[in-house]
């Protein structure tokens, strides 16, 4: 029993923390998001070299092979530079996707090394979601026809955007013809694999949003030791600190949730889809809270486009509702705790004992 | 990261399983804030460590089994979960007893820590004082050396179970000119000693759940301090982080309530629905239970690879005591218009003791440094934000 991560895992972390803060400043990112695309090909040309789309994908097609619990620190470090979605849905959900579909799927190995090599962009329409992120520029996009997996080309498709409140989402009604060419998997091979990529989507937001709540309250940190009033910094006031002291520790104790989830998904434990929607309900009240006591210490200045503070805030309030809203969380939830045989009390919390 | 649980780890769960099925009281003990309550639980605590498994944890010479913390979290498991008697000397167990494993000499801790796990020495403590409370640099009760004694003359209070007790530890102002935090001493005081005064006063639940504890002239062995002359601030600091956040009160005791709510929430369903917001605050108090329990695996992972637990511990504090709070107060909400019944009422159905729990859970943002002061606290020292 050991709940904690390698010297390695940790490392790994920081220096993809480094390579971001340098890469991916806010004042490079608005230029990004305001281009018609949305994203840059010298940023995602970066991240490539730098290894960051073969990380999931499996050791024999070029990839590292990394799994869920390493990605949950991969996807903190992604909500914290506010990375868009395009990267998280290629290199780890898509991934995951493509590695689960069978051999028999031709296409499979191919694309994985494409993804290493970080030479193809794959979005992914899952039904809870009602658009598809990052359709407008995919090379490829899998989609859901009455439960099959396709995988249809940019050539394709037609794309109407959709506006986000954040400007760092593309999101698009895809207009596609299902046909025997594009379908990869039927009904039946599909279901498991939807359900795997809805859990992993859900688990990447859910670390996203703890990095951006973490970024949220670094802001705020350093806004409020700076900010005078009443001849102190604000952040001497003690009304100022508890509020960004009860962010810290709705973080705090987010973090080993997302963990536990991560650890269930890659280890197949049948309680997974409940340990995901904790971690994406408990990071989501993180970041929103976060965003909540970050523009109210803020003051006039957390509500201007200026500050950068609001990047942030809308790119939580977009992710809270994304790869299952709140309800669909608190539904799974609900079903697994009041069902009869549910794993509760002492002694169950990391597999029934 | 390693989720599964160690053959030996599976061993220890199944025999303290069984251990405590065979061995657990017939009938629910008398609450330990009465005489006849405290005495049947000193009782118990010395089954508990004839069997060798009071403090499970501390090294085999001083009455333990030398467990890891893994082991004691799968330990608090099995007994929370088994619904076992509240533990009466914690304050001693929990509190001191690390503080002695830390700060004392080899002589001390042969002296206390196997009397205290076995509470044959049952522990009060003593570090409020009418006028130092969330400020407890305050402190103004004397410990002023003769000889090789101390005399400690003033008075402290809210000493929990003070008037059953046999001992109290607590911070005495060993330097009369002192100010603040310097000058104070840790002294251990036997509460039988002359001039000594204990004065208790009713909790909310009517007992005598704390007292006060006056000090006339009394005079205690220099051999009663632990750590250095005017260092006392210091060892009382080292040891209140990771104690008072996890150690004591351990996440199985707030699981173990969890699965009783949602036992209760479904025996009456059909009326608690009636208000829609008691189901979701159901779920909402099982995630806050799930996330202290993972937390504390995780906190105990850090600290066997060496980590030390700093200011994180005040989240601990303000975490735990407001989850015991919320998990009350939706039992009263389901219990309705009969919560208000005690125990001896004949129409009384809560065979729990949620009434019981839930005044309690009004103190826990209260004691053990109010939650104002843990949010100071994570505020000054995790964000770093400046003092007012």
């Amino acid at each position: 029993m050991d709940f904690t991560f390698t010297d390695d895992e940790r490392a790994f972390q920081e220096a993809i923390s480094r390579f971001l803060m340098t890469e991916a400043a806010p004042e490079a990112l608005r230029e990004i998001w305001e281009t018609d695309s949305g994203r840059s090909p010298d940023l995602r040309n970066k991240m490539a070299e730098q290894g960051l789309t073969a990380l999931s994908v499996p050791e024999e097609a070029g990839g590292l092979g990394m799994g869920d619990v390493a990605w949950s620190l991969m996807t903190q470090e992604l909500g914290y530079y506010g990375i868009p979605d395009s990267l998280a849905d290629t290199a780890y959900v898509s991934t995951g996707l493509i590695a689960a579909l069978p051999p028999t799927v031709t296409d499979r190995n191919g694309w994985l090394e494409q993804i290493a090599e970080g030479s193809i962009r794959i979005a992914i329409g899952h039904p809870v979601n009602p658009l598809v992120a990052d359709a407008h520029l995919a090379d490829l996009t899998l989609l859901n026809h009455e439960g099959e997996i396709h995988a249809v080309p940019r050539s394709l498709i037609d794309v109407e955007h959709n506006a986000s409140i954040d400007s760092s989402r593309r999101l698009c009604r895809v207009m596609w013809e299902p046909n025997s060419a594009t379908r990869i998997a039927d009904a039946d091979t599909g279901a498991p694999i939807w359900e795997a990529a809805l859990n992993r989507g859900a688990l990447s937001v859910a670390g996203q949003l703890l990095g951006l709540a973490q970024r949220m309250l670094d802001l705020s940190v350093d806004y409020v030791a700076q900010r005078k009033q009443f001849g102190k910094p604000i952040g001497s006031f003690q009304a100022v600190k508890h509020h960004l002291a009860d962010v810290a520790g709705k973080i705090e104790f987010a973090k080993p949730v997302l963990y536990r989830a991560a650890y269930s998904l890659q280890h197949g434990n049948p309680d997974a889809a409940l340990h995901i929607s904790q971690a994406h309900i408990n990071c989501a009240e993180a970041a929103h809270l976060a965003a909540r006591h970050g523009i109210q210490v803020h003051g006039a200045m957390g509500y201007t486009w200026e500050v950068d503070l609001q990047m942030f805030m809308k790119r939580t309030w977009a992710l809270e509702s994304s790869w299952g809203d709140r309800a669909f969380h608190k539904a799974r939830i609900s079903a697994a705790i009041f069902a009869d045989d549910a794993p509760l009390g002492p002694g169950q919390t990391f597999g029934r004992s | 990261m390693d989720l599964n649980y160690t053959p030996r780890q599976q061993a220890f769960r199944q025999e303290v399983r069984a251990w405590l099925k065979d061995n657990l009281p017939a009938q629910k003990l008398a609450s330990y804030d009465t005489r006849e309550g405290f005495e049947q639980h000193r009782e118990w605590e010395r089954k508990l460590f004839e069997a060798r498994l009071s403090m499970v944890m501390w090294p085999e010479e001083l009455g333990g089994r030398g467990c890891d913390l893994i082991e004691w979290l799968i330990f608090e498991e099995e007994y929370y979960g088994a619904d076992a008697p509240m533990r009466v000397n914690q304050n001693g167990q929990l509190l001191l007893g690390p503080t002695l494993m830390e700060f004392g000499t080899e002589a001390q801790k042969k002296r206390f820590l196997p009397r205290m796990a076995a509470s044959d020495d049952m522990w009060a403590q003593a570090w409020s004082e009418p006028n130092a409370g969330s400020d407890m640099a305050a402190i103004s009760s004397k410990a002023i050396r003769d000889g090789d004694h101390y005399v400690i003359n003033g008075q402290k209070t809210w000493s929990t179970r003070a008037i059953y007790a046999d001992w109290a530890f607590g911070l005495f102002r060993s330097d009369a000119d002192s100010k603040r935090h310097h000058g104070l001493s840790f002294l251990m005081v036997p509460l039988d000693a002359e001039g000594v005064t204990i004065r208790p006063i009713k909790a909310l639940n009517g007992k005598d759940a704390f007292a006060e504890i006056f000090f006339d002239n009394v005079r205690v062995p220099v051999e009663n301090r632990i750590g250095e002359e005017g260092s006392g601030w210091h060892v009382a600091m080292a040891t209140a982080g990771f104690e008072r956040g996890l150690l004591l009160r351990s996440p199985a005791r707030f699981q173990q309530p969890v699965r009783k709510l949602i036992e209760l929430y479904k025996a009456n369903q059909s009326t608690a629905d009636r208000d829609p917001s008691i189901r979701d605050a159901v779920m909402d108090v099982w995630a806050g239970a799930e996330s202290y329990a993972l937390s504390a695996y995780q906190s105990v992972g850090r600290l066997a690879r060496g980590e030390k637990i700093g200011a994180e511990s005040s989240i601990n504090k303000i975490i735990w005591s407001e989850l015991d709070l919320k998990i009350h107060e939706i039992a009263m909400r389901i219990l309705g218009a009969r919560g208000e019944l005690l125990s001896s009422a004949p129409q009384n159905e809560d065979d729990y003791g949620w009434l019981e729990g839930f005044l309690f859970a009004q103190a826990g943002p209260i004691y053990a440094g109010a939650n104002e002061i843990q949010r100071n606290i994570i505020a000054e020292r995790m964000l770093g934000l400046p003092k007012a």
